[in-house]
C-alpha cells in the first residue's frame, strides 16, 4: 500500500466546516404541558457530526430541560430510536451530511410519551419477555460446550444481532392499532432461539406465538425490516415463524 | 418528592456483564435487587467486540498458565498475581458456563468453540502470537451482555430499571462501618428510594468520559467509585488508564483489536508498518499501551497523515472481503457510517481513544472491598467488573480480558455476597437516610449560579484528553491538575435548567460529573507523584520503570476539603518475577 493521496483526507477535512442546523423537536413535558407542542433550535455543527451531536449541542448549550434517552452513541446498545424526518431511527448513527439540515424529530409511535423524546418501554420490554427469550436445553452437556456447526450457528445469526432499540415494534402499522400484538422484535428474539439448533424450547415459543396476539398479525409490511438499524432482516424472520407454525417444522 | 422504602438481603448496582454475572448466582440464593441507570441491555459491555481469552486449547496449544504471564507482563507487573491466576484458571468455565447459557460463539470446523489471536496474547511465555480468543464475529460483548440478561430473565432476576444510586448507606462509624444498602433516585418520577440490604455490590462499569477522544458511552461517569470515594473509601491505581491505539479518528469510537488480530496492519503516512520497528516479534499485536504510544511518537515525528499530520492508518485492504464480512463486520460497518469510507479499499483513519480504567474501588479476589493498604475489608461491600480494581490489569490491561473479567469476577463477587447475606442480620437504617441525597437535589435545583454542566465537563474532557493521556510529564499534569482544581471550585457554582420531577438528565448528569472530577482529579494527583513510566503511566520525563520505588498500588482518598491524599499498597508476587517488557 501506498499512501500518498488517501480518499479519507478529504473527506476528513471537509468536515471541519461548520453548517448551521434547524431542528423542530416534539414536546411535551407532563409538569407543565396538556399537549405535545413543536419547539425550534438552531445549532451550528460539523456536518460529519450525528444527530445526537445536534440534540446534545441544544441541551448543552441551549435549553438544558430537552429530554431524551442515549448511551452508547454508536448504534450498539439501542437507547435513541425516534422519528427523525418521518422514519425511525437511531439518532447517534446518522449523520448531518447524509441526512441534511433540517430536522423533524419526534417520539417512537406506538408507546406511551412520558417526556419529550422518552417514551414508556415497559410494554415492550414485557413483550419481549413474553417469548421465554432464553435457552431452554434440556440436555445435559457435561463440562464441556456444546458441539454446534458454523452451519447451524449461522442458521440464526442474523437474529442475534438484536439490540431491543424497539424501532421496529414502534414502525409497524399493526402495532399501533393494536398493543396487544407481540410486535416484530418479541418474534425477532424468539426466532433467535427457535432457530438455535442447542435449543429444546421451541414448540413452547411458537405456541405462544400462536396465539391473538402473535405472529399471525403481521401483514408482510416490511415497515420493520426497513426501520432496523441492524439490517436485520426482520420481515423474513417473522415469515419463517409463521412457517414454522403453519408445517410444524422447525 | 416522595421516598420509598425497600428491603432486600443484596443490591447489585449496575446491570452490565459483572452486574448480571453476579445477579445470575444471587438469584435463588438471596432477596436482590439489581438497579440500573440505564436498560441492562444498554449497558456498555454491549459495546465490546473482539472476544474473551481463555486457554481453551481448541485451535492450538494453550495453557492457563501461558496466558497468565501473559498478563503479568501486559500489565507491565504491577498486577496481583494470585488474583491473575484465578482470572486464567476460571477463564475457562468462565466461557464454558457462557456457552451452557446459550451464547452463540463463532465456531471451528469441528463445531467446537473458534479462537482467534489478539494483542499480547503469546504461546510459550512470549514466542508468538496465539489463537486464544473466544468470539462472536465483532460482537463478542454484545452477546454476552445479551446472553447473561437472557440468563436472568430465565432465572426471574427482580430488576428495578433507570434507577440512578447517588449514595451509599451504612451501619456504624468508622473503622466499624458494614455497607447497608442504597439511596437511589427513580427518573420516571423523581421519587427517591432508600434500600436497605445486607450486601451491596457495585458493577457500575467505567470512567471514561472525563476524556474528550473517548470510546466510552455517555453514561460511563463512574458512578459507583465516585459514591463510594465521597463514603471514603479509597481509589486504587486511577493513574492507570488505557487508551486504545485504534478509535476511529476524531469519533473515537472503538475499532477492535480483533481487526489486527484478523491480520489487520497500522501505518503512518510513508504507508510504513511502523509496528515492525517497536515490537519485531509480534508488531500490530503488542500490547495497547506500546501501540498507542508508538502511534504517538509516529505524529509527533511527523509522520501522521491527513491535513493536521494527526491520524495514522488501520489497513484492511489486503485482508479478503469475505474474511472482514464474517468476521469483522461491525466494526466495518461503523467506519463506513462515520467516515464515509470502504475499509475492503482504503485505509482507516485512527488515533488511540480513552478506553478502559485499570483502576478503581479496591477489592480482593472475592470482589470484597478493600478499605486500605492492609487489606482490611468493608463487610457486606462489593465490587465487580471495571468499576473495581482486584487488580488483574496492573498497569496496562490485555485486550479481551476485560469481559473475561467481568464474567469471573462478577461470578466470585455474586457467589461471596450471597454466602455472607446468609450469614448476618438485617443492618439498621435510621429513618431519613436519604436526607442527603434529598438535600444535594433540592440545592441543585435552587441552584442561582452560572456555571454550566456542559461547559465544565467540555473543559475537563479538553484538559484530560490533552494533559493526562497517553504521554505524561510533570508540566502537562500540573496543568491539568490546575484545571481539574479549578473546575471542582466552579462546580461547587452550578446551574441546572431542568427543575422537573420526571425524567431529569439536567440533574443527572450535573451529579455524575461530580463523580468525573473527583476521579479525575484522583487520576492527575496519583500519575503526578509516580514519577516512572509503567504500563499505561508514561512519563516523558521519567520514561523507565522503577520497581525498586514504584513497584506498588497508588490508593488515593478524597479528603473533607475535596483534597486527594496518597498512600500505597503492596504488589502480590507470584510465579514470575518482572522483567523487561519486550515484544
Amino acid at each position: 500500500m501506498t499512501v500518498t493521496e488517501s480518499p479519507a483526507t478529504p473527506k476528513a477535512d471537509k468536515a471541519k466546516e461548520l453548517v448551521r442546523v434547524h431542528l423542530r423537536i416534539k414536546r411535551y413535558d407532563p409538569e407543565t404541558d396538556t399537549r405535545p407542542r413543536w419547539q425550534e433550535f438552531e445549532v451550528e455543527m460539523s456536518p460529519g457530526d450525528r444527530v445526537l451531536d445536534a440534540l446534545h449541542l441544544v441541551k448543552w448549550t441551549q435549553d438544558g430541560t430537552l429530554t431524551f434517552r442515549r448511551s452508547c452513541a454508536h448504534g450498539v446498545c439501542g437507547s435513541d430510536a425516534m422519528v427523525i424526518n418521518g422514519e425511525n431511527k437511531l439518532a447517534c448513527i446518522n449523520l448531518i451530511k447524509n441526512i441534511g439540515t433540517d430536522l423533524t424529530i419526534e417520539p417512537i409511535r406506538g408507546l406511551e410519551v412520558i417526556k419529550d423524546l422518552v417514551v414508556d418501554m415497559e410494554p415492550f420490554f414485557a413483550q419481549h419477555r413474553s417469548v421465554m427469550p432464553y435457552l431452554i436445553a434440556h440436555d445435559d452437556p457435561g463440562y464441556k460446550e456444546r458441539l454446534q456447526t458454523q452451519e447451524d450457528r449461522d442458521r440464526f445469526d442474523d437474529t442475534t444481532k438484536c439490540i431491543l432499540c424497539a424501532c421496529c415494534t414502534t414502525s409497524c402499522p399493526i402495532y399501533w392499532a393494536n398493543s396487544e400484538y407481540v410486535g416484530p422484535a418479541a418474534i425477532v428474539s424468539a426466532h433467535r432461539f427457535i432457530f438455535d439448533s442447542r435449543d429444546d424450547g421451541a414448540q413452547e415459543r411458537l405456541d405462544i406465538l400462536n396465539q391473538k396476539s402473535g405472529v399471525f398479525r403481521c401483514k408482510t409490511s416490511f415497515n420493520c425490516t426497513e426501520a432496523c438499524p441492524r439490517g436485520i432482516k426482520v420481515t423474513q424472520a417473522i415469515e419463517e415463524v409463521k412457517r414454522a407454525i403453519l408445517y410444524d417444522r422447525v | 418528592m416522595n421516598v420509598h422504602y425497600h428491603s432486600y438481603d443484596a443490591v447489585v448496582v449496575g446491570a452490565g456483564g459483572a452486574g448480571l454475572r453476579a445477579a445470575i448466582e444471587l438469584a435463588g440464593e438471596a432477596r436482590t435487587a439489581v438497579l440500573t441507570k440505564l436498560y441492562p441491555t444498554r449497558s456498555h459491555t454491549g459495546a465490546a467486540q473482539g472476544g474473551m481469552c481463555a486457554a481453551l486449547a481448541n485451535v492450538e496449544e494453550d495453557y492457563w498458565e501461558w496466558h497468565a504471564f501473559d498478563t503479568v507482563k501486559g500489565g507491565d507487573y504491577l498486577g496481583d498475581q494470585d488474583a491473575i491466576d484465578i482470572m486464567c484458571r476460571e477463564a475457562i468455565d468462565a466461557v464454558i458456563d457462557l456457552e451452557h447459557f446459550g451464547l452463540p460463539f463463532s465456531r471451528t470446523p469441528q463445531g467446537r468453540i473458534d479462537q482467534r489471536r489478539f494483542g499480547g496474547h503469546t504461546r510459550n511465555h512470549g514466542e508468538a502470537p496465539v489463537r486464544r480468543s473466544c468470539y462472536a464475529a465483532d460482537r463478542t460483548g454484545h452477546m454476552i451482555l445479551h446472553t447473561l440478561y437472557q440468563r436472568c430473565l430465565a432465572k426471574e432476576v427482580n430488576f428495578f430499571n433507570e434507577f440512578q444510586v447517588f449514595d451509599v448507606l451504612f451501619e456504624g462509624e468508622g473503622a466499624n462501618r458494614r455497607a447497608a444498602g442504597v439511596v437511589a433516585y427513580e427518573m420516571a418520577t423523581g421519587d427517591l428510594h432508600v434500600f436497605v440490604s445486607k450486601g451491596v455490590l457495585f458493577a457500575t462499569g467505567g470512567y471514561g468520559k472525563m476524556f474528550k477522544i473517548s470510546s466510552n458511552a455517555h453514561t460511563l461517569t463512574g458512578d459507583g467509585p465516585g459514591v463510594l470515594f465521597k463514603a471514603g473509601i479509597p481509589m486504587e491505581d486511577l493513574e492507570f488508564y488505557q487508551f486504545h491505539p485504534t478509535g476511529i479518528y476524531g469519533f473515537g469510537i472503538l475499532l477492535s483489536e480483533a481487526a489486527r488480530g484478523e491480520g489487520g496492519i497500522l501505518r503512518n503516512s510513508d504507508g510504513e508498518r511502523f509496528m515492525e520497528r517497536v515490537a519485531p516479534t509480534v508488531k500490530d499485536l503488542a500490547p495497547r499501551d506500546m501501540v498507542s504510544r508508538a502511534i504517538h511518537a509516529e505524529i509527533k515525528a511527523g509522520r501522521g497523515a491527513g491535513p493536521k499530520s494527526d491520524y495514522v492508518y488501520l489497513d484492511l485492504t489486503h485482508l479478503p472481503p469475505e474474511q472482514i464480512d464474517s468476521k469483522l463486520p461491525d466494526i466495518t460497518d461503523f467506519v463506513r457510517t462515520y467516515l464515509g469510507i470502504e475499509p475492503k479499499k482504503d485505509p482507516i483513519p485512527i488515533q488511540p481513544t480513552a478506553h478502559y480504567a485499570m483502576g478503581g474501588i479496591p477489592t480482593n479476589v472475592e470482589g470484597e472491598v478493600i478499605v486500605d493498604d492492609q487489606n482490611t475489608v468493608l463487610p457486606g461491600l462489593y465490587a465487580a467488573g471495571e468499576c473495581a480494581c482486584v487488580s488483574v490489569h496492573g498497569a496496562n490491561r490485555l485486550g479481551t480480558n476485560s469481559l473475561l473479567d467481568i464474567v469471573v469476577f462478577g461470578r466470585r463477587g455474586g457467589k461471596a455476597m450471597a454466602e455472607y447475606v446468609k450469614n448476618v442480620g438485617h443492618p439498621d437504617v435510621p429513618k431519613g437516610a436519604e436526607a442527603k441525597v434529598r438535600e444535594r437535589i433540592e440545592q441543585l435545583k435552587a441552584g442561582t449560579g452560572s456555571e454550566k454542566v456542559g461547559e465544565i465537563r467540555t473543559t475537563l474532557q479538553e484538559s484530560m484528553t490533552l494533559d493526562a493521556s497517553v504521554v505524561r510529564t510533570n508540566e502537562s499534569l500540573t496543568d491539568a491538575r490546575k484545571t481539574v482544581e479549578e473546575l471542582k471550585a466552579q462546580y461547587a457554582n452550578i446551574k441546572i435548567d431542568d427543575k422537573g420531577e420526571v425524567f431529569n438528565y439536567d440533574l443527572t448528569e450535573a451529579m455524575e460529573l461530580g463523580h468525573l472530577l473527583d476521579l479525575a482529579h484522583g487520576l492527575v494527583v496519583g500519575a503526578q507523584a509516580r514519577t516512572e513510566s509503567r504500563g499505561a503511566h508514561w512519563r516523558d520525563d521519567y520514561p523507565t520503570r522503577d520497581d525498586q520505588n514504584w513497584m506498588k498500588h497508588t490508593l488515593a482518598h478524597l479528603e473533607q476539603d475535596g483534597s486527594i491524599r496518597l498512600s500505597y499498597k503492596q504488589v502480590v508476587a507470584g510465579n514470575y518475577q518482572p522483567m523487561e517488557r519486550k515484544y
